[in-house]
């Protein structure tokens, strides 16, 4: 049905290695995926065929002569369209950035390359990265492959669903708020929010600089680990990069695959449960923190009482920070460049008024104006000022949460997939499907999302969040491995076989 | 501290943060806007006086690096998305208003 592309990114490095597949046969598979699915589920913005290609040729060449650049060489990409990526359009979703094409790579995307990574294209995305449901991108909706007429989570749910899809083994995605593990929660695929400052930030399009953080999308914990050793690491260009060594996640990986989790402590979140989470969610999550107990696991149940107070930090940092990093989307070194109507010699500022209406959407409009507010002088204390200091209670929360557990779980979202168009028009219904993921952000930790089944109500897919304290990446690594191995174990393969959404398609 | 956001402060905000709202986009964003500002300022109170301010997820230093020239963007990328350029500039509409 998916034309072989339903595989994992270390399978297809084995095939490569063994000289049974080339990277030309595998990113053609991958092409033809997309033209034959894609217009259906609409994950990516742009397609680069010829240019991975030309990639894919290079890789085989090299495989050829016994110097392969990385484990991943010639193992195609997707690319979410908020990385610079020389040569490639990049938006952002946005219709202030159409058609613009960087002159440089972001160093996630150099060191894609430099792995010998084709890169298919760019993948679908709420204009800069502003939402849950991909339905704020300037270019119209990615749809779930679980069921096309649902959201695939956001912001990155171009690259969620070009995974989910069979569309790409591998995909770069961005978390400020939950926009990698939010995506894959409900769509039944694994997302990795790594470290603050463990990948590096250069050529990612900021939304909010001291959230932001790029990582691994992918169908196997495994995946996750190869792609995020490839793009993780020091980087003298971003200066919140960490100047440290990444720990052994693929040795962390395949020890938790091996599913012994004698002596781990699991922390369970008293605060991330209750009203509003959906019973099927609840029933799949209490399922999986069995499973990691009948591994050997510990579970303690630990509260973080400032995580209440977590969202509306959340939504007064985002858009301070946010209403500062667009100012950059000035109309005078790139972008669009709009004149207003009736004014014969219109000023630079007329001229950015005017772009910045009809370049930006509602959503950005939205946190534009509110992030403008919580700055400005005299409620600058009573938000901004607050917010900061709430970030800290949090961050203390965390600090006490883990002395008493190596690592926390949670629902990775209180509910599975919406009807597209559902909670549009109601911003603070579509911020609460960040509640449980933007803790991690405001405390730099890293999480995981991996696949918990399928809720009843809806057989739609949910996820598990397992949170581990700042540069400990590896824990979650380790016990993601393990849920997701007795998971498996006890589905009889992998949730994926169960998507029905594309059924007749090809 | 208001928590509700009129029209006329919305329009203002956008004033300021340089981008036109026509009549009916304040009409739909505003009354959003005010909904929001009154859920975000539930955290007013919520941490004492003596709670140090967060800026950054993880402690940070200032870094710097060695003053050598390093590979940059030629004068043709950098103005390779310029919407209009001119003797190897970027040429934009006048910075002075009527009054200045």
């Amino acid at each position: 049905m998916s034309g072989g592309t339903d595989t994992t990114a270390s399978w297809l490095a084995g095939e490569l290695a063994a000289g049974n597949l080339t990277s030309v046969e595998i990113t053609q598979r991958h092409l033809d995926r997309i033209a034959e699915i894609d217009g259906r589920v609409h994950a990516f913005l742009h397609v680069d065929t010829e240019g991975a290609l030309e990639q894919a040729a290079a890789s085989d060449a090299r495989r050829a002569e016994g110097k392969p650049l990385s484990a991943l060489d010639g193992v195609p990409i997707a690319v979410k369209d908020v990385l610079t990526t020389q040569g490639l359009p990049t938006t952002c979703g946005s219709k202030i950035l159409e058609g613009w094409v960087p002159p440089y790579d972001a160093t996630v995307v150099a060191r894609l390359r430099a792995g010998g990574l084709p890169i298919l294209g760019k993948t679908n995305m709420d204009e800069f990265a502003m939402g849950s449901s991909t339905e704020h991108s300037a270019y119209g909706p990615t749809r779930n492959p679980w069921d096309l007429d649902r959201i695939p989570g956001g912001s990155g749910g171009g690259s969620a669903a070009a995974v989910a899809a069979y569309e790409a083994p591998l995909a770069i995605g961005t978390d400020t708020g939950g926009s990698i593990r939010q995506p894959a929660a409900v769509t039944g695929t694994i997302g990795v929010k790594p470290t603050y400052g463990g990948v590096s930030r250069y050529g990612l399009v900021s939304l909010a600089n001291s959230l932001d953080q790029a990582g691994p999308v992918t169908r196997t914990v495994l995946d996750a680990a190869l792609l995020h050793e490839l793009i993780g690491g020091y980087d003298a260009k971003d200066s919140t990069s960490i100047d440290e060594p990444l720990p052994d996640l693929v040795a962390a990986t395949e020890q938790g695959a091996a599913g012994d989790l004698t002596g781990v402590r699991i922390g369970v979140i008293t605060e991330l449960a209750g009203d509003g989470w959906q019973a099927g969610v609840m029933s799949r999550f209490q399922e999986s923190v069995e499973l990691l107990v009948k591994a050997g696991a510990e579970v303690v149940e630990v509260s973080c009482p400032s995580f209440v107070h977590a969202l509306a930090t959340y939504y007064l940092i985002l858009p301070a920070e946010a209403s500062s990093n667009l100012a950059r989307f000035d109309a005078m070194r790139y972008g669009l460049r709009v004149l207003p109507e009736g004014v014969s010699s219109p000023s630079a500022e007329d001229v950015m008024r005017a772009t910045r209406e009809v370049g930006f959407g509602d959503e950005v409009k939205r946190r534009i104006i509110l992030g403008t507010y919580a700055l400005s002088s005299g409620y600058y204390d009573a938000y901004y000022g607050q917010a900061q200091k709430v970030r800290t209670l949090i961050t203390r929360d965390f600090a006490a949460a883990f002395e008493r557990a190596d690592v926390l779980v949670s629902p990775t979202a209180p509910t599975t997939a919406f009807k597209l168009g559902e909670k549009l028009d109601d911003p603070l219904a579509m911020y609460l499907n960040d509640l449980a993921t933007i803790p991690a952000n405001l405390s730099g930790v890293p999480g995981i999302s991996v696949p918990s089944g399928l809720a009843d109500e809806d057989g739609l897919p949910a996820g598990v969040q397992i949170l581990a304290p700042a540069l400990a990446d590896d824990r979650v690594y380790r016990v993601g491995a393990a849920l997701e191995a007795a998971l498996i174990d006890q589905w009889g393969g992998p949730l994926l076989d169960k998507a029905s959404g594309l059924e007749g398609v090809a | 501290m208001p928590e509700s956001l009129s029209r006329d402060e919305v329009a203002h905000l956008a004033d300021l943060a340089r981008i036109d709202l026509s009549e009916a986009e304040l009409d739909h964003l505003a009354p959003q806007l005010s909904v929001i500002l009154e859920s975000v300022a539930s955290i007013q109170g919520v941490a004492s006086a003596d709670v140090p301010p967060t800026s950054h997820a993880l402690p940070l230093t200032n870094v710097f690096r060695e003053d050598v020239v390093v590979d940059c963007l030629t004068p043709e990328q950098a103005l390779s998305g310029a919407p209009e350029q001119e003797q190897q500039r970027f040429s934009v509409p006048r910075i002075l208003g009527d009054e200045q």
